[in-house]
């Protein structure tokens, strides 16, 4: 079972992300369960949603406590919330943001932590570009989707087209593409 | 068909297709998205020949629905925690009446402390006001159990609870295979009530029963759950053969053969538990696990079919009868009266406290081990309790212990699970 935790801010699309991810999980005849992590959830608020994949049906249903990936869709969250708490030995990470990983502060994690394999993805600047929202949800699927190798890039867009009207889907797409490209020049090791 | 949805959509698509003639409903969280999402059906025209009423409160959403269903209307609600708690007199009324209204409870904690999280102490706050309940353990289940529910009610002259754990099943997306609306209609005919208020045909249904009749009204309420208990299998069975998959039925007993162990439990902490009994069975451990479906009517028998072989059970339940302890354990100890079993209850999950499989484990442990307590409360922090306590032994005033504890704990933002 491949088990993924999404942590944002109220209002960034964080429970949307992890639905779209099932979506696409399930679009690939996967079984698949997303759920929030409910609190006094208010914009702005640090927030996560759960997401778990496997082949056959999902019935666990306590928190993810050991993810295998991580999207932190906020990266000012980095020091505030415990985000890489329970994460695997060999897990992956995708970090939305333009800046590299010395600047966030996380140079010490990656030398502690050489097997986790962590990406940054400047997903806000990619939404603003193509959906003209700062909404980082989609771009970092499109991210997460190449660093992972776990679900393609076209089931994801699938699930974008089924989450949103067709124009503001679109959009996302070209975000999601665009995210998923930037990985792959990067030149990040498919989990 | 097969989709990739949320419990309340589900829910909500389940609803439309039993072809409810009067929906009322005032929001409360989680089962908003059920309502809102029948709401838009109805206005869309989707769901016809429908009448969805907006009232001012849970208690005039029920009693909106003895009114409907008392013309003959199918009638449907939906609500949760406080909102039950505010309609406790319609609730007996419905009942009292033996009106068929089917209700969604979205289960979760009562508050004082406020509380917006899982458990359920609001279904079980009702579980003796003449409603049959029903616990669904996934989202296809709730689906399933929506539709045997308006059946249930209606052969009965009933109304039916069915609980749905809020937030880890109403908002949880998984896969649900939605029935089409063909099979629906062939498992579900039209309303056809035993009391009708009709001005053509006057009638009084509510009068007032003194102490000749009363005792009798009562029984005849006690009889007809008592009938639920053969024909909820009955619909079960009948509904497998409509709709192809097994949903429903009194109880749920999985890899009990051989077990000395039994965990049994209400609704999605259930899938927790199959997982765990998996694991320890992997492990050679004898153990396997029950979960109650129907709990008014309470299967006696049933459970006791299921349970009498082994040498302990454990009751894994998220309520608490505070003087007392369990609540469904208390239940389970009677359908085993009789029989050297000793039954241990374990309170977990209350306003929300994630269940988690490591915690799980370790209680079947303690309890193959025989060191489990008669009464557990899983993951309790005694060190805060131990300093609660010392506070209230040495000072007079105190303060509300509910802030107290928060300032023990401090901001938990950080906290996953």
């Amino acid at each position: 079972m491949f088990q993924a935790r999404i942590h944002g801010r109220g209002g960034q699309g964080v429970v949307s992300a992890a639905e779209m991810l099932s979506v696409a999980a399930f679009i690939e005849g996967r079984h698949s369960q997303a759920f929030p992590s409910f609190g006094s959830e208010r914009m702005g608020a640090p927030v996560m949603a759960f997401c778990r994949i496997d082949d056959k049906e999902i019935r666990l249903r306590e928190p993810v406590m050991k993810p295998d990936a991580l999207i932190i869709q906020d990266p000012t969250l980095l020091h505030q919330v415990n985000l890489f708490q329970g994460l695997v030995e060999r897990g992956c990470v995708v970090v939305n943001s333009s800046r590299d990983l010395a600047d966030l502060g996380l140079g010490d994690f990656r030398r502690e932590n050489p097997q986790v394999n962590v990406v940054t993805v400047p997903a806000t600047e990619l939404a603003l570009q193509h959906v003209g929202r700062p909404l980082p949800n989609a771009a970092l699927l499109g991210g997460f989707s190449a660093l992972s190798g776990l679900i393609k890039l076209e089931s994801i867009e699938a699930a974008i087209r089924k989450k949103f009207p067709a124009k503001v889907a679109e959009a996302n797409i070209s975000a999601a593409r665009a995210a998923a490209e930037s990985v792959k020049e990067s030149g990040a090791v498919p989990c | 068909m097969l989709k990739q949805t949320e419990g309340s959509q589900a829910v909500a698509e389940a609803i439309a297709l039993c072809r409810p003639e009067v929906i009322c409903a005032y929001p409360i969280t989680p089962q908003t998205h059920i309502v809102e999402k029948l709401g838009q059906m109805v206005k869309g025209g989707e769901l016809e020949h429908c009448e969805f009423v907006n009232v001012e409160s849970e208690f005039a959403a029920l009693s909106v629905a003895i009114g409907a269903c008392a013309t003959g209307a199918r009638a449907y609600t939906a609500t949760a925690s406080q909102g039950l708690l505010f309609m406790a007199e319609a609730v007996y009324n419905a009942s009292g009446l033996g009106l068929p209204i089917v209700m969604t409870i979205g289960n979760r904690a009562i508050g004082a402390p406020i509380n917006i999280w899982n458990d359920q102490q609001d279904s079980m706050s009702m579980r003796d006001a003449g409603w049959i309940q029903l616990y669904a353990e996934t989202n296809q289940e709730a689906v399933d159990l929506h539709i045997q529910a308006f059946k249930l009610a209606e052969e009965l002259s009933v109304p039916v609870m069915v609980c749905m754990d809020e937030f880890i099943l109403t908002h949880a997306v998984e896969r649900v295979d939605v029935p089409d609306q063909t099979d629906v209609d062939v498992f579900l005919p039209p309303f056809s009530p035993r009391q009708i208020l009709d001005p053509q045909q006057p009638v009084t249904i509510g009068a007032m029963v003194g102490p000749e009749a009363f005792t009798e009204v009562r029984y005849l309420a006690h009889y007809r759950q008592m009938q639920a208990l053969w024909m909820i299998p009955e619909l079960a069975e009948e509904f497998e053969e409509q709709f192809g998959r097994a949903s429903g039925g009194l109880i749920h007993p999985y890899r009990t053969e051989g077990a000395r162990t039994l965990v049994v439990a209400l609704g999605s902490v259930n899938g927790t538990i199959k997982d765990v009994v998996d694991e320890l069975r992997d492990e050679e451990l004898a153990i396997g696990s029950v979960s109650i479906c129907s709990f008014r009517p309470f299967p006696m028998k049933a459970l006791k079919l299921a349970l009498q072989d082994c040498r302990r059970v454990v009751v894994i339940e998220k309520s608490l009868a505070v003087g007392i302890g369990g609540i469904v354990s208390t239940d389970v100890r009677m359908a085993l009266a009789g029989l050297d079993i000793p039954v241990y209850t374990v309170v977990a999950g209350l306003g929300g406290r994630a269940i988690t499989r490591a915690s799980l484990r370790e209680v079947f442990d303690k309890a193959t081990k025989n060191a489990l307590q008669r009464l557990t409360f899983l993951d309790l922090k005694h060190d805060v309790i131990h300093r609660e306590i010392e506070r209230l032994e040495s000072t007079r005033l105190s303060g509300p212990i509910a802030e107290n504890i928060l300032r023990e704990l401090g901001v938990v933002a950080d906290h996953i699970g």
